[in-house]
């Protein structure tokens, strides 16, 4: 089957655009970019159909072991790669949305410098993210968690020579940093409880651990992985990097923090089902962060001018959505919402980037206005983004939002509801932005034309998809991993989430389109909250100063004055000194008088004689 | 008669010594010296050490001893003058001395109480024969090395001594 | 006059302890005097000395191999001498100075 493939193909394109190409033609290094990517797409499909997983087979796990890497003790671990129907999905997503997102970075990034340089890097994340999906052991899925996030650092500080783009890679990799040591405890706990960090060995073994009474640990393992999983998938407390990563070029938006990287945390957390499963403790942390951070960003979003960040916090909403999902047990609901998400956010990123090139570089909403009749093709993909998102059916998005709300509503009633609300601010916001964008008059002074076609047609795969693409059953395809919960009697739910989605159009419709001067006067009316909101929480100002601040200051003071100026400079320069003062006094004794010299050598001479005698004997 | 023969020739021998050591002009001390170097050849007479005893006197009181007279004469040493610095020495080594004097007189007699008189005419192999057989069957290569060292001494010497050459 | 008691022959140790008087004072005549040609000769004191030492020890063991080591020394003692005295006429070309406490240019 050789899946090594995969991962390898886009691999080879990091490697050729990354040594050669400086060298080569633009419509090279696109068709080795892309090209790898494609490749590798049809290599998951051969691969899966042969697996027959397209018509009812894959029920276990495929692995191919490639070679030992670490064998110490009864710790044994291998390169392996798996396949299983939670990898199938993973990889269909990634490779597929990865691929249509590479044919339109090839025609956004045409005006901008570094061509060579971003495909290389996007290149390698494809490869690392693949890696993280088909790794058959926690220490694969962390090799490709870190390189995923190093590749993250790497395309946000893309426009490298503006200061704050390299702040946002900085604050991307070190947030995601705090994240990833949970998570490395939880690889150390796994090992010494499980003994193996195998899927297989460790699933195997967390089945047979007692429902109930649960050990401690494994809630201890529970919760380090969720603190990994909320650094690389942006929840609370550690979402702050994904506002600030929108520095990055707007494809790099879309891949990764759209579409496959944030979801890792997602995949991993749904890969770990059986041991969580066996913490209903740490299942409710999951859902209680969930809910908490949908309702949390979605709020920051109402007020967000640039266009971008409203589409990120959307992103850390939805995110929230899934895990959601996970927390209530729903795994393959979640699973099913990476999906869709998937499609339509990275549509709307898309769609967005399309508005910003067609505007040249503007991307605030309130420069905007009126382009549905200028540039109509992004207009309507992203009006098809826009219903998905906002769960009206049968769209793609209200599959998946359905599913996870019912599997709320199950589990606690106020986190259905809460989710409600949040479905409400999520229609709005980024229909407010949609009609912010494409209604009303144009109030920029550039000159907006519609994109290529090599832009624009990803973007309309990418609308059928998000149409459509909830009828793709992914949780009865997951079935076997995730069994489907029995459903409730409780149709009315999904009536009051429609109609929260499209309550939710409706008012922005209100307020955006017909009387636009009302959102002003009800920012006015409530000025503080407005000010809250718009300023995110000022959450990036406490971490700040409770955080990053004490930090710098105490690196600064204590180890960087304290130890290494004052300890290690002064022990070395301390051994310097000591050696010139012995020195200094040693010379004392060089007097230059010959006869103090014959004076030494007969003392010594006498102390030599009485120590022969006393001790040695004379003999 | 021995004993006796020791005690004068030691008595000799210290006086000059200490005449050797406080004198003031260096010929002074230079004759001191060969006062000395005659009392030990009869010393190692007394011993049985013929060939050592001539060797004494021809080679130390005969050519060193010269040596030095002709230096003192070529330099026209004058004299040494007593400065205050002396005395502070003379506190401070004196006790030293003394105390070397007694250490080593303690060890000698500790190991050698009442070691075997010594007989004049009781040891025969200080002749000449006996003492170059042994020098050379069985310190020859010492012997070779100390005709070089010899060799250097002169050059150096010479080397040292000369005119400068302008 | 009552005999005096003095022994028939002068036992062994005596030439030890002569042998060490003369050491000191040559070491005594080193340590104290300023001339150099007066130290010199001090040092060929402390040289003698210990040649009397050899070949007293070379009677007891009754062998001659204190005699030849004694010879020796006296070869080094020789040839010491005359380069001793070439740098001491050196010295003095240099320095116009016999003393010893003039020649500290090594001093520190």
């Amino acid at each position: 089957m050789q899946l090594w493939l995969i991962p390898i193909l886009p691999l080879i394109g990091f490697l050729l655009n990354g040594l050669f190409g400086r060298k080569l033609s633009k419509p090279v290094v696109s068709a080795i970019a892309a090209g790898s990517v494609l490749l590798s797409f049809l290599w998951v499909l051969k691969t899966l159909s042969g697996l027959g997983a397209f018509s009812g087979g894959l029920d276990s796990a495929y692995t191919e072991h490639y070679y030992t890497w670490i064998q110490s003790g009864a710790l044994n671990i291998g390169v392996d790669f798996a396949i299983d129907r939670l990898t199938a999905v993973m990889l269909m997503i990634v490779t597929g949305v990865g691929f249509l997102i590479h044919v339109y970075a090839v025609g956004y990034m045409d005006h901008e410098g570094g061509f060579y340089r971003f495909f290389a890097y996007l290149n390698l994340f494809m490869f690392f993210m693949l890696v993280l999906v088909l790794g058959a052991n926690y220490l694969l899925l962390f090799v490709g968690w870190e390189g995923v996030g190093l590749c993250s650092y790497l395309l946000i500080g893309f426009y490298f020579l503006e200061k704050y783009a390299t702040d946002a890679g900085n604050k991307a990799f070190i947030v995601n940093r705090i994240g990833d040591f949970g998570f490395s405890l939880a690889v150390f706990l796994i090992a010494i409880h499980f003994g193996s960090l195998d899927f297989g060995k460790v699933f195997a073994q967390a089945k047979d651990l007692p429902v109930e009474s649960a050990p401690g640990w494994v809630t201890a393992i529970c919760l380090l992985l969720l603190v990994g999983a909320t650094g690389k998938s942006a929840q609370i407390p550690l979402y702050v990097w994904l506002p600030d990563a929108m520095a990055g070029p707007t494809p790099v938006s879309a891949l990764i923090h759209a579409a496959t990287m944030v979801t890792a945390g997602v995949y991993m957390i749904a890969r770990s089902s059986s041991i969580f499963l066996h913490s209903a403790f740490a299942l409710d942390i999951v859902a209680i962060v969930g809910v908490t951070t949908a309702f949390f960003a979605a709020t920051i979003g109402l007020a967000q001018n640039d266009i971008k960040k409203v589409f990120a916090y959307s992103t850390v909403s939805q995110l929230g959505y899934m895990f959601l999902a996970l927390g209530t047990g729903a795994f393959s609901a979640g699973i099913f919402h990476v999906m869709t998400h998937a499609f339509f956010k990275a549509l709307l990123f898309l769609g967005a980037g399309s508005v910003i090139h067609a505007l040249g570089g503007d991307q605030d909403l309130r420069n905007m206005g009126g382009l549905r009749t200028k540039i109509p093709i992004t207009f309507a993909t992203l009006m098809c983004a826009g219903v998905a998102i906002a769960g009206v059916p049968p769209f793609s998005g209200y599959h998946s939002k359905d599913a996870i709300l019912s599997a709320a509503y199950q589990h606690a009633p106020w986190m259905y509801w809460v989710g409600v609300i949040t479905a409400f601010m999520t229609a709005f916001y980024v229909f407010r932005a949609l009609f912010l964008c494409f209604f009303g008059e144009y109030r920029g002074h550039h000159h907006p034309h519609e994109s290529p076609a090599i832009m624009w047609i990803p973007l309309a795969v990418l609308a059928a998809l998000s149409l459509g693409g909830g009828y793709i059953n992914i949780p009865k395809f997951l079935e076997p991993m995730f069994p489907l919960a029995e459903e409730g009697g409780n149709e009315w739910t999904v009536y009051v989430s429609i109609a929260a989605g499209v309550g939710g159009i409706a008012l922005a419709f209100l307020f955006y389109v017909v009387a636009p001067s009302l959102p002003e006067a009800i920012a006015n009316a409530f000025r503080p909250i407005y000010t809250l909101i718009y300023n995110k929480y000022f959450v990036d100002e406490f971490y700040d100063a409770t955080v990053v601040n004490p930090a710098i200051d105490g690196s600064r003071t204590l180890l960087w004055r304290g130890a290494d100026a004052t300890v290690i400079d002064g022990a070395v320069n301390g051994i310097g000194k000591t050696a010139r003062a012995v020195g200094g006094v040693l010379k004392l004794a060089q007097s230059g008088y010959i006869r103090s010299y014959a004076a030494w050598v007969v003392a010594g001479s006498i102390a030599v004689i009485l120590v022969m005698a006393l001790w040695g004997g004379a003999r | 008669m021995d004993a006796i023969l020791f005690l004068l020739f030691a008595a000799i021998a210290v006086v000059c010594a200490i005449n050797l050591v406080l004198q003031s002009h260096p010929i002074s001390s230079a004759l001191s010296l060969v006062g000395v170097m005659g009392s030990l050849a009869v010393l190692y007479l007394l011993l049985g050490g013929e060939f050592i005893a001539m060797a004494q006197l021809i080679v130390y009181a005969g050519a060193i001893m010269v040596l030095f007279i002709f230096v003192i004469m070529l330099l026209n040493a004058g004299t040494e003058l007593k400065t205050k610095r002396h005395l502070w020495g003379m506190y401070a080594g004196v006790p030293l001395l003394l105390a070397l004097v007694g250490v080593v007189g303690y060890i000698v007699h500790d190991v050698l109480p009442a070691s075997g008189a010594v007989v004049f005419g009781s040891f025969q192999h200080g002749n000449p024969e006996d003492i170059g057989k042994n020098l050379f069957v069985n310190y020859l290569l010492p012997f070779e090395v100390t005709s070089v060292l010899i060799l250097v001494a002169i050059v150096g010497a010479i080397v040292l001594a000369r005119k400068e050459v302008d | 006059m009552p005999p005096l008691p003095i022994p028939e022959a002068a036992p062994l140790s005596w030439y030890l302890i002569l042998s060490a008087i003369l050491f000191v004072l040559g070491v005594a005549g080193f340590l104290f005097r300023r001339n150099i040609i007066t130290v010199f000769m001090s040092i060929e004191l402390m040289l003698n000395a210990v040649n009397l030492s050899f070949v007293s020890f070379s009677y007891k063991l009754k062998q001659n191999d204190g005699h030849i080591f004694s010879f020796f020394v006296m070869v080094v003692a020789a040839a010491e001498a005359a380069v001793g005295l070439a740098i001491i006429l050196t010295v003095f070309k240099n320095r116009q100075t016999l003393e010893i406490d003039e020649v500290s240019s090594l001093k520190n």
